[in-house]
């Protein structure tokens, strides 16, 4: 069954060289449990669609095109509409677990905040909720009492009480926005495999937000790589990190260092993707990849590409999808 | 935070100190005879000698220091020069008017003020926060006695509902009171609200713009909610910043505004003490004065510890 | 620096606060320097004949009690309102801003000594420090520079150490540092360039706070002494004829109110000038 889906959605935002489309005319859904990466270099518009999920963006942010939750279209909702789907239906894990959380506050009544608006239960019930929730993140509450404050907590701990705050609900879906991002290697780790096995087993869906491709392969069944608010290629994670097709995702895959595997010792540098993301105001008219890409022709300058399905589980927009002979 | 407090309460006591040894070197030893200056220069040899006795000039002043500072923990402040009778209670009485008046100043400056950046700040770059901030910007030009001699002239000159000045004192009750010290208070409290208005608005808005608000409204917390349980403790940090550092303009403002009203309270008290030269009237109330601003200046450290949690030095986990 | 100047001028013609504040305080500076030429009458003439006048033709805003000319007071008022400031600002930057570098590069037991010297000389707002110099030497307007002076070393000197704290950490500094160069050298020579636009905010701040202070002094009479009129005083002096006479507080009061306003707006269009970050912010 369909659970989320997302028709035609564009995002304008004000920038400091005026509006700007930062998504443009992006389509994809999912189903209940699915497990889905959204992968790009900063700027892509990658944040933004989470946050257009969550109806989070600036107010004077303009969105057109569909967001549908079960039945209900996000974009239309009135505040006090969204407010019941925010932190209840859908759960958002921020990137900077420093600065994400409530410095006067302690961690149990911040955890307890989203139950207390969204589920009917009394204090000791809340209360259990709670003490459940932090059980179920590795912060048990014999050695984290709730009384603790933020700054009492290591970056990977306060992590670990934002992921208690975003699963309180018990929400359809939980939005991953980097989350290992700002923490160290060794907790990352354990963070992605917290969220990925609180997915498993209570069934809710997952949107994992990253750069990281590794971090994407890890959690996720399904990916879709953006670039300059497009979509440039989706599919299947497993497919499409065998068969990458668009040059981009090519791109970013060489752009990381493999430890030891042989083709980085045959290999003597790390390949980078040429040139630079445009500026949003200069992008170019045809396909926004065009200026770097190795395979680029006059179509591609031309005319964006539309999606090309390669099968039933693996679209690329492009013209000049990769061959076998490409990536040698 | 008992670490927090005790390094507090040491700097406490010791700005205390330093301010009665400055208050003593000022106004005891750099005139170098006090009782010269207070008897002015056609003072007969005798008279001074009196006085000098009487104040204990001729003792070492060392002595002389350590007895007036374990004078002001017993109370025992001496007899005023020129109202012969205990400056202790000279004051008391006198603060049973400034006393009250500060407080309600304070009082209805943050009622006004808090709300109003309130207001503007929900309303950032609308109408409503234009006008709050033309308010802010006039409040804060306006002297705050020359807003007292407007009041009077509208209220009092013009209106003739409100008196011009005077105190009805405790005796007649608390409506005359309160009557009296209404156009003090609002006088006071006004353009000092306008300044509390403009750092309330802007520490809210500055921290409506922090990460933690963008996850309160995550969990579905609305504009009011985030607005009320989350930013506002946070931004109360700068607000109370400014409240203690107010206090000390509240002060110099009750003495400026007695003198308008013409209310018998320290402020008066101290005017007329400089102009009959009572030295020892003078220096109490000095003291007591810079004493009330390093009194509030430690409240407000130790409020700042009550409302941001990552002051109080506890352990880390 | 001409350019830099012309520069700062430009984008500040955009700002409305920098224009409007800056023309007020123009005109308010360019009027103190009048009134070394000309004032419309002398200040000193009494003429009780011509007291309590209102305005005319003759005195375009009336006459004080002594029959003194109420526009020709404001004009030299205006001069005696900028050198009490002026200096006093001048005592605030001359002691603040070498504490503040001080405390920013010396750090430890230094700066722990200067920021509690700051924090003691705040318990010392200026008008307790003005009673306790006018008890021992009587009232004059140096009392006034003097106790607004101290009052303004703290604040330059907080300023002074945390605009340096933040320059400090740069690049720039580093490669001074390891270029050889000693504390005192990069703190004349790179520190104070660069938070000098800071000073000079503050110092229109202050300017405008030394204006309030100096009239508030002279109108409890501890300031400003008689014939040199002064904006506080002559509000003193509208007091006692209040009942009648309820004019004479109106025009020194506004002065006063128009010209903080006018440096307070110019000093806010300033720091947004100066400060590009906070103007995209806006």
């Amino acid at each position: 069954m369909t659970l989320l889906q997302v028709k035609d959605l564009s995002v304008t935002l004000i920038t400091a060289q005026g509006p700007q489309e930062v998504i443009s005319n992006i389509n994809f859904s999912m189903d209940a449990g699915d497990k889905l990466g959204i992968v790009g270099e900063s700027g892509c518009g990658k944040s933004i669609s989470a946050l257009a999920m969550m109806s989070l963006l600036p107010p004077d942010s303009q969105t057109s095109g569909k967001i549908i939750l079960e039945d209900q279209d996000i974009l239309s909702l009135n505040s006090t509409q969204i407010c019941s789907i925010r932190g209840n239906r859908i759960g958002m894990i921020f990137q900077e677990p420093m600065t994400a959380l409530n410095p006067v506050k302690k961690i149990g009544a911040q955890v307890s905040e989203s139950i207390d608006l969204h589920m009917n239960l009394n204090r000791k019930q809340t209360l259990e909720r709670v003490t459940e929730l932090m059980d179920k993140v590795g912060l048990a509450v014999s050695r984290f009492p709730l009384n603790l404050y933020p700054h009492q907590l290591s970056g990977g701990q306060r992590q670990r009480v934002m992921i208690a705050m975003a699963i309180a609900c018990n929400p359809k879906i939980l939005i991953a926005d980097e989350p290992t991002t700002a923490l160290d290697v060794t907790v990352q780790e354990q963070i992605l495999d917290l969220i990925r096995d609180l997915a498993d087993s209570s069934g809710m869906a997952l949107i994992m937000i990253s750069h990281d491709l590794g971090v994407i392969a890890q959690t996720t069944q399904n990916v879709m790589v953006m670039y300059t608010g497009n979509i440039v290629e989706m599919g299947r994670t497993v497919d499409v990190f065998q068969n990458m097709l668009h040059p981009y995702t090519y791109g970013l895959f060489s752009a990381i260092p493999h430890a030891g595997s042989s083709a980085q010792k045959k290999r003597k540098r790390l390949s980078c993707i040429p040139g630079q993301v445009p500026e949003l105001h200069l992008r170019p008219q045809g396909c926004n990849f065009a200026d770097r890409c190795s395979k680029v022709s006059h179509k591609c300058k031309a005319i964006e590409p539309a999606a090309t399905k390669i099968s039933d589980q693996h679209q690329v927009w492009c013209y000049h999808p990769l061959t076998q002979e490409d990536k040698k | 935070m008992r670490i927090f407090l005790a390094k507090r309460v040491f700097t406490l006591v010791l700005t205390l100190l330093v301010a009665t040894l400055v208050v003593f070197v000022v106004l005891e030893i750099l005139p170098g005879d006090p009782a010269a200056v207070m008897l002015g220069i056609n003072a007969e040899a005798d008279t001074l000698n009196a006085l000098r006795e009487e104040l204990g000039l001729n003792r070492p002043v060392l002595i002389r220091y350590i007895d007036w500072v374990s004078d002001l923990f017993t109370g025992d402040l001496g007899i005023s020069y020129t109202y012969d009778v205990p400056v202790s209670e000279l004051i008391l009485s006198r603060i049973t008017v400034s006393f009250p008046l500060a407080l309600l100043a304070i009082t209805l400056s943050t009622l006004i003020a808090i709300p109003l950046g309130i207001i503007a700040a929900s309303n950032h770059n609308k109408p409503m926060d234009f006008l709050v901030m033309s308010f802010s910007q006039i409040g804060i030009a306006i002297p705050n006695f020359w807003f007292a001699m407007l009041l009077t002239i509208l209220f009092s000159v013009t209106l003739r509902i409100l008196p011009a000045g005077g105190f009805a004192g405790w005796d007649a009750g608390i409506g005359p009171v309160l009557k009296s010290l209404l156009l003090p208070t609002i006088a006071l409290a006004l353009p000092q609200s306008a300044i509390l208005a403009r750092v309330t608005r802007s520490a809210l808005l500055e921290v409506l713009k922090e990460d933690f608000i963008r996850t309160a409204r995550a969990k579905g917390v609305n504009n009011q909610g985030t607005l009320w349980k989350h930013a506002l403790r946070n931004a109360l940090i700068p607000v109370v910043t400014i409240m203690g550092l107010q206090f000390s303009f509240l002060l110099a403002g009750t003495i400026i505004i007695e003198n308008v009203f013409y209310l018998p309270g320290i402020g008066r008290l101290i005017f007329q003490a400089i102009s009959q030269r009572d030295l020892i009237v003078v220096k109490n109330l000095v003291i007591l004065l810079a004493g009330a601003v390093i009194m509030i200046n430690f409240v407000v450290d130790v409020l700042y510890a009550v409302i941001d949690p990552r002051l109080r030095g506890d352990k880390d986990v | 620096m001409f350019r830099k100047l012309a520069e700062v001028f430009g984008h500040g013609l955009k700002n409305r606060s920098f224009v409007i504040g800056g023309i007020i305080s123009l005109l308010f500076f360019l009027v103190a320097f009048l009134s070394y030429f000309w004032t419309p009458y002398p200040v000193e003439d009494i003429n009780i004949a011509e007291r309590l006048l209102k305005p005319s033709t003759k005195y375009l805003l009336g006459t004080d009690h002594f029959g003194r000319d109420i526009l020709s007071m404001l004009i030299k008022g205006a001069r005696n309102s900028v050198i009490v400031a002026f200096v006093a600002i001048g005592i605030g930057l001359g002691c603040g801003v070498p504490l503040g570098l001080t405390a920013a590069a010396k750090k430890g037991w230094v700066n722990e000594l200067i920021m509690r010297f700051n924090d003691f000389t705040f318990a010392f707002p200026s008008l307790i420090s003005a009673i306790m110099i006018t008890a021992i030497l009587g009232p004059g307007s140096i009392n006034s520079i003097i106790a607004i002076g101290i009052f303004n070393i703290p604040v330059f000197a907080r300023v002074a150490r945390g605009a340096a704290l933040s320059i400090w950490k740069r690049e720039f500094i580093l490669a001074a540092r390891s270029a050889g160069k000693g504390q005192f050298k990069i703190s004349v020579e790179h520190i104070l360039p660069n938070i000098s636009s800071m000073l000079i905010v503050q110092a229109t701040i202050q300017f405008a706070l030394g204006i309030l202070a100096e009239a508030g002094l002279s109108y409890l009479g501890l300031g400003t002494q008689p014939p040199m009129p002064s904006w506080g005083k002559m509000l003193n002096e509208a007091h006692t004829f209040m009942h009648f006479a309820p004019q004479l507080a109106i025009y020194p009061g506004a002065a006063i109110a128009l010209t903080v306003m006018g440096l307070n707006l110019f000093g806010d269009g300033l720091r947004d000038v100066l400060d590009p970050k906070l103007r995209r912010s806006r």
